[in-house]
Formats: structure tokens, sequence, C-alpha cells
């Protein structure tokens, strides 16, 4: 799949956001006043930022909001409905905190349970597709995008005891999620002989596509530069979200290490997102004779 | 409406020949005309007659080459297109209920004017049926030319896909999958017609005609005792020429 910057910023930063209003709207920290505006501020940076560059992505945005109405079948629609009812919500319960110093709990719990139906509903527009199998991993797909997700909003919240605990869980389905991912294209069982149906004759190859040029099937789901770098990446993007942040944590408290943690952490996401797109790869490229 | 219905009352469909189809890509030009100049945004093209041409087309052809473990190896040209899924994958993703399937026919269609051109339609059909249009910004796909096929206004006989209309060696076929009595279905019974990727779970409608069996080359040619090897030497008046010629 081709990395377009638009969706990895998107399910980045959004992730890391409304991670924050899980946190904030449970409760931790329990903070008033300027200091819940500056959580709040950083929250909701994140995800609407997010949501906003996942709009980059659409060919017609002033149509967007098209997108609520199929919420019965599209994870998509979905996904667009609880990230604006927990913006809202959780818009109210910090209004609360910051001009009442009023903390309505149970406000509070709604907008962190549709904080985390959204990264969920996010998980499951890539989780639902049978035609990219990497990505087609009924538990470990949503695991690894809830967990990062919470292990980067207890970073963002301060909770560092919490934070040091998910951060290494996080790290662990992280991993498992891509050396269960290098198998799913072959558990699949599609190949050039299920997509052209001519195994039975014998081995089918590529003679010619279709056309002297590329297109935009090839341009978007054949995307096989930089694959050959995955590992060290990998290793890069562990290092960077989870095994340092750790450290950092362990150490004694310091604001300007904790400011390194957090940075550290974003940006092995980043790496990591890069990888779930690059490394993905769509059925379609057998009929090019590629993956 | 983007939930599938349980079932539709006709299942129209394509069924493509394998052995017959000669790679010719009429069909795709055919294509591409039609569902330019008519239904929906056109079909645009990017630098077309520049360094780096790339368009949207709704059927491509591509080529395969087969080799059997043993003997000759065979070419196969290979046409494609949306194959009108009974359980479309591309429609149940759409957030915007732009895809929908037609209860009356089966026939997959996208309404332009509700897509947002988020792609993900074309992210969840594993055949590469959808292409976004990178002028209009939305998503095409193959009609099943809906425009032509129930068109009073044409000819009888036009009212056919516009590949079905063109195809030279009658590789294409159109017709009702969901009757067994059909003529499409009568071919696919005989020829052992399949679907694509089956695995998927996608229930294709159109159907694909698996290439004949090839005739064996004989172990020695049938001509042969009848054919003397030529004589390496003229002799006789033939001889008698060929010395002559040489002295000129
Ligand atoms: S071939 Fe692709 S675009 Fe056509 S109905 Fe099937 S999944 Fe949808
Ligand atoms: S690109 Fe258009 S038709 Fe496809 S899923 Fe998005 S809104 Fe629906």
């Amino acid at each position: 799949m081709h990395p377009a910057p638009s969706v990895i910023i998107f399910t980045t930063f959004s992730g890391l956001g409304f991670g924050l209003l899980i946190w904030l709207g449970l409760g931790y920290p329990s903070v008033t006043g300027w200091s819940a505006f500056a959580f709040f501020a950083i929250a909701y940076i994140m995800a609407v930022g997010g949501l906003m560059a996942s709009t980059f992505h659409l060919g017609r945005p002033e149509r967007a909001m098209k997108a609520f109405t199929q919420w019965r079948s599209s994870w998509l629609s979905r996904e667009g409905i609880c990230a604006v009812l927990a913006l809202i919500v959780m818009a109210l319960y910090g209004a609360g905190l910051v001009f009442f110093s009023q903390q309505w709990t149970l406000l509070g719990w709604t907008g962190a349970l549709f904080s985390l139906l959204t990264v969920f509903t996010t998980s499951m527009i890539y989780t639902q597709l049978k035609s990219i199998p990497r990505w087609n991993q009924t538990i470990l797909t949503p695991a690894n995008f809830i967990s990062l997700s919470l292990a980067g909003g207890a970073l963002l919240a301060g909770q560092v005891t919490a934070a040091s605990f998910l951060l290494l869980i996080a790290g662990l389905i992280q991993m498992a999620t891509w050396l269960v991912g290098d198998t799913r294209f072959e558990q699949a069982g599609t190949d050039m002989a299920s997509a052209t149906q001519l195994g039975n004759i014998g081995q089918v190859r590529a003679f010619e596509p279709p056309h002297t040029g590329t297109n935009y099937l090839l341009r978007e789901f054949v995307h096989v530069v930089g694959r050959k770098h995955a590992q060290k990446l990998r290793v890069i993007s562990i290092i960077l979200m989870a095994a340092l942040p750790v450290i950092l944590l362990l150490m004694p408290f310091s604001h300007f290490l904790a400011l390194i943690a957090v940075v550290a952490h974003i940006a092995g996401v980043l790496v990591a997102r890069w990888l779930f797109f690059a490394q993905a790869e769509h059925v379609v490229g057998l009929y090019y004779g590629q993956r | 409406m983007t939930i599938l219905p349980e079932s539709t009352d006709k299942k129209l469909g394509l069924v493509i020949d394998l052995d017959t189809c000669v790679g010719c890509h009429a069909c795709v030009i055919s294509c591409k005309g039609w569902n330019t100049e008519n239904y929906g945004a056109p079909l645009s093209d990017q630098d077309a007659y520049g360094a780096n041409p790339s368009g949207t087309f709704l059927n491509r052809v591509h080529s395969y080459e087969v080799q059997p473990a043993e003997g000759e190896a065979q070419l196969i040209h290979f046409p494609k297109s949306c194959l009108h899924c009974e359980d479309a994958p591309c429609v149940t993703v759409c957030p915007t209920g732009a895809s929908y399937k037609r209860v009356e026919d089966g026939i997959v269609l996208v309404n332009e004017s509700d897509c947002i051109g988020c792609g993900l339609c074309a992210w969840a059909c594993p055949y590469g049926a959808r292409e976004m249009d990178q002028e209009e910004n939305v998503m095409k796909k193959c009609t099943l030319c809906v425009d032509r096929i129930y068109n009073e206004n044409l000819p009888e006989v036009d009212r056919v896909p516009s590949c079905v209309r063109t195809c030279p060696a009658g590789a294409r076929h159109f017709g009702d999958l969901g009757d067994p009595d059909s003529e499409v279905s009568q071919l696919v019974a005989e020829r052992g017609g399949v679907d694509l990727m089956p695995e998927q779970g996608t229930k294709p409608v159109n159907k694909y005609l698996p290439p004949r069996p090839k005739d064996a080359l004989p172990e020695f040619d049938v001509l042969a005792p009848f054919l003397e090897p030529v004589i390496a030497e003229p002799k006789g008046f033939l001889g008698w020429l060929d010395k002559a010629l040489e002295k000129i």
C-alpha cells in the first residue's frame, strides 16, 4: 500500500489525541483550571489535527458530511460518528473542569468510552479488509491500535507507572502484529493461480501488463520501495516507541526527560505506521505478477 | 445504501471466454469510449501524449504465460473488469452510501454525486476493479453499461455492454447468471466456468471460461514419408542448368 503521509499522520496523532482524552475522561490526571486547559488543548490539537489530515486523503472533502450516514455497514462511517461524539462530550466535560472546576464523572466516562471506540473503529477500517491479508488480523490489528493509543495517552497524561507498563505491552503487541502479519499473505491462500484460475494448466507468469504506463492501482496498492529496510526500521521503531520511553520513565522524573520520552514515542509510532502501510500487500498486485 | 441486498431479482453479469480472447484490447477502447461520452464523469487521462501517460479504465486486459509441466507454454489474454460480486466488500465499506448493489439486477454502481473519494472501496476490492478518477476525484467502475442495456433509443442488438458488442472474437457474453436456463448460465455449465479468487469470499457474478486443452503435437510429421530429402548435388538437366548458370 502507498504510505500516504495523510493517513500516517492521521492514525498516529488521532490515536495519541484520543488516547489522552481517554485518560482525561477517566480523571487521570485530576486537573482543573488552566492546567486542565493545557491538557485538553494538547489532546484536541492531536485528535482534531489527525482527523483534519485524514480529510486531505479525500478526493471530495466538501462532501465529508455524507460519511456519517452509513454506520449500519461501514466502519469508516462509524469512526466518523464516534469521533464527533467523543469530541463533543469531552469538550463539555473539559469546559466543566476548566471553567467551573467541576468534574462531571459520568460525562467524562462517556467521553472516554467514545474516544476508545474511535480508536477501535479506526483499527477496524483496516482490519476488515480481506484484500490486504496483513491487516486482516481480527485480534492483533485492533489490539495494536488500542494498546498504542492507551500507552501514548498515558505518557501524555503523565501517568508514569501506567505508561511504563502499557508501553511494554504495546511494544510486545506491536512485535506480535509484525510477526503474525508476515505470515498472513500465505495463510490467506490467494496467489496467482487463484487470481487467474489458470494454475491447473501450469505455472502462471505475468507476461504483459494491460498498459505500457503505470496506473492508479499500481500507485495505490503496489508499493515496494523501502521494504528492504523493513527489519531495521522495525528495530528502530520498537526502540523509539517503547524501549527508550520506558527507560526514561524509570529514571528520576524530570520534565525534560519526559519530553524526550514523548518525542521518541511519537517518532517510533510514526515509523511503525509507515511500515504498516508500506509493508501491506494488496492481493491485486498478483494480477501484475507483484506483491 | 451500503447494506447488501439479501438477494437480487436478476444477476446480470459477463462470461469471459479465455479460450477465444485474442488480446486485441478492443473492449478496453470501446469501454473507455462509451463511458467517457455517456453516464457519469468522463474517464480522464493524465499526460496522455507525454512521457508518463496514465488514465482511468474500467476494463483492462492482462496477458499471462502459463507453462505446463510438459510441452509448450500457453499465452492467455485475460480481460478484467468489475465482477459485480454478490458479497461485494466494496459496497459495505463505503461511508457515504455512494456505492450500492441494485436489487433488481445485481449491478454494483457508484452514485458519483455522493462519493467523497475516500478510496476505501478500491482498497476493499480484491480484483482492482475500481479506479479513482484523477480529474474528477470520484470513484469509477464498470456499470455493466446500465445506460445501454435498458436503453430503448438503441437498436436491440446494441442493448448489451459496449465491450460485449465490440469484441471481434465473441469472447464476451452478457446475460442473467441467476437464471439457470439463460444462455450464459448454460455456457458456464457446459464449459466449467469459474470464479476468480474464490477464497476472498466475494461470490463474483462474472464467470471465466478456462482455456480448452490444447491439441498435443503429433509424435511425428504425418507428411514426412511423402517428402524426399532435397538432393544435395543436382544431376541430369538440373545439374547441367546449375553448372551453366554458375558459368555466366
Ligand atoms: S469486482 Fe470489486 S468493485 Fe466489483 S463488485 Fe466485486 S469487489 Fe466490488
Ligand atoms: S470512494 Fe466514494 S464510493 Fe468509494 S467508499 Fe469512498 S465514498 Fe464510497
